[in-house]
């Protein structure tokens, strides 16, 4: 399947991943610029901050309220929107061929 | 466990003496591998548990429901002490408000500060003796940090010691025979001129119009505005510890590091881009934070050891930062270590540092400006160590550039 990310400055680049990958981890696999993901996936940094694309939010879903994925969003330096998602917390499915991630300037 | 203890005696690693004689390592190597999840069972704070692994740390941080910061358990320091900044509080509060000042290290603000700090960094490394010796700490670490201080907080520049005066009497080791204080009462003492100029500042600042420092984004906050007096001056407190102390030491650390490994000094003068990695691998090579305590809120299995509600917990991150099975030759620096970032030196989880970037982005700037000035610098021994448990302080690191 193919996943396209999204960034004001580098631009659209469309990367390939399987099923049942990590978001997170098929961003560092492809070199995207704009997700550090410091703490390797862990949910503990909140570096791998990204909005997902309008017309995709309905089915990958919003972070749950209450959850340690919305509070590590909240606290993180990056502006927090209702479609944020932390990338680490995203496993891929078939039906997400073709998802479009946008990346936030900086984090 | 009593057959434990037999065997090791009591390994307290809260004892600051340890930091100050750089000790600690060995002491680690054996928590980490014979006793992961270690109940001390008496220190000068009392009894605690020592966690040691980087996974367990993890754990810990990242589970704050069964391990709480809040200052009702007596907060995040092994001694209780009853600071309330969101430092020391539990979601949902400690979310709430932490959003409050996350503006202050957003991109926006970092991307308005690096100009000032480079050329600020240029004119410390500008201004060092040639040819003669100084003091890295005093001359670098300290006169660079302060000066970010300042800018951070909007303060008069030619006052930015009493910025460093405060920092120490908040970090202070009351057993410390070089500390300036010696009773707590001191310290509030002590403290009260900051808080006292800190509000002035503030409230003066909440009539002109918001800037990008950390004064002036909390004075225009609804948030800060609406909070306690206390709250507002324990919240300056932990800007002012937070961007002074940690990066200060962070700068010796990494002068030491490379003078230790002078292949990676060299390795990073070859690729001056690895300069955002070795900013990330400096920190993990200090620890700045030595490490966090959390309160257990109820009986928890780790390490198949029963941790009881109420036990202190302490997070050695500087342990996690030496753990062998996450970092190969975790003792060496290596500007390009691959996992470098995944370091516990900024913790983990909901209080994972706030300005981990803004600490990065400064050390980063220091090494390219050393960097573009080609300076050889040659450090002449090892640095003293501070008497404390909670940061790890170089105190002095004699140093020379020669040219
Ligand atoms: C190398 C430099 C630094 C190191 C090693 C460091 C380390 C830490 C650590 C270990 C924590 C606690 C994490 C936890 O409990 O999981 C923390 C929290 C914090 N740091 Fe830093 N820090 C550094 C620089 C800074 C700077 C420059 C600032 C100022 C902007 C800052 C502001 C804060 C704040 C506000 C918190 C509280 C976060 C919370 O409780 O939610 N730090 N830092
Ligand atoms: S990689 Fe750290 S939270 Fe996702």
């Amino acid at each position: 399947m193919q996943i396209i990310f999204r960034q004001a400055k580098a631009g659209e680049c469309v990367v390939t991943a399987e099923a049942g990958d990590n978001l997170m981890h098929v961003a560092l696999a492809n070199d995207i610029a704009g997700i550090p993901g410091d703490c390797g996936g862990q949910c503990a940094c909140g570096t791998c901050h990204v909005y997902i694309n309008a017309d995709w939010v309905e089915r990958i879903g919003s972070v749950m309220p209450g959850s340690t994925e919305e509070a590590m969003i909240f606290g993180a330096p990056v502006d927090a929107r209702p479609n944020s998602r932390l990338a680490c917390q995203i496993s891929l499915t078939p039906m997400c061929d073709g998802l479009i991630v946008e990346i936030p300037e900086e984090q | 466990m009593e057959q434990a203890l037999e065997d090791i005696g009591v390994l307290d690693v809260s004892q600051p003496q340890i930091y100050r004689d750089d000790s600690w390592r060995p002491l680690f190597a054996r928590l980490r591998t014979e006793h992961p999840v270690y109940y001390c069972p008496e220190s000068r704070s009392g009894p605690y548990w020592s966690i040691s692994r980087y996974a367990d740390i993890v754990r810990v941080d990242t589970d704050p429901l069964s391990f709480s910061s809040s200052h009702l358990h007596g907060g995040v320091t092994i001694e209780d002490r009853v600071a309330v900044s969101f430092m020391q509080m539990d979601a949902p509060m400690h979310t709430e408000k932490r959003k409050n000042v996350t503006a202050v290290v957003a991109p926006k603000s970092l991307a308005q500060m690096e100009s000032m700090i480079r050329q600020r960094a240029g004119r410390v490394l500008d201004a060092l003796p040639r040819n003669e010796d100084f003091d890295w700490v005093q001359n670098v670490s300290i006169e660079l940090t302060s000066m970010m201080l300042a800018t951070l907080f909007a303060y008069p520049i030619e006052q930015r010691q009493k910025l460093v005066h405060w920092s120490n009497v908040l970090t202070a080791d009351l057993d410390d025979p070089e500390s300036p204080i010696r009773t707590e009462a001191e310290r509030q003492s002590g403290l009260q001129e900051f808080y006292l100029t800190m509000m002035e500042l503030w409230q003066q600042r909440q009539k002109e119009e918001q800037s990008y420092d950390i004064i002036s984004l909390l004075a225009h906050d609804e948030g800060v505005r609406s909070s306690s007096f206390d709250e507002i001056c324990a919240l300056f407190g932990l800007f002012l510890v937070g961007g002074n102390d940690t990066t200060r030491n962070s700068m010796s650390g990494g002068a030491w590091g490379f003078s230790e490994f002078p292949d990676q000094w060299r390795k990073l003068k070859a690729d001056p881009k690895l300069a955002g990695n070795a900013a990330a691998e400096i920190i993990r090579y200090q620890t700045p934070v030595i490490y966090q305590r959390r309160t257990a809120t109820r009986e928890v299995e780790l390490g198949s050891k029963t941790i009881a509600a109420g036990d202190k917990v302490v997070m050695w991150y500087i342990s996690g930062n030496r753990d062998e099975s996450v970092f190969e030759d975790a003792d060496t620096l290596r500007v390009d270590r691959p996992n470098a970032r995944q370091h516990t030196a900024f913790g983990m989880g909901p209080h994972r540092c706030l300005g981990a970037r803004l600490a990065e982005m400064q050390l980063r700037i220091l090494w390219e400006e050393v960097l573009a000035r080609n300076l050889d610098i040659e450090i002449l021994g090892p640095p003293t160590y501070a008497f404390s448990n909670l940061v790890r302080s170089p105190t002095s690191l004699r140093a020379r550039i020669r040219g």
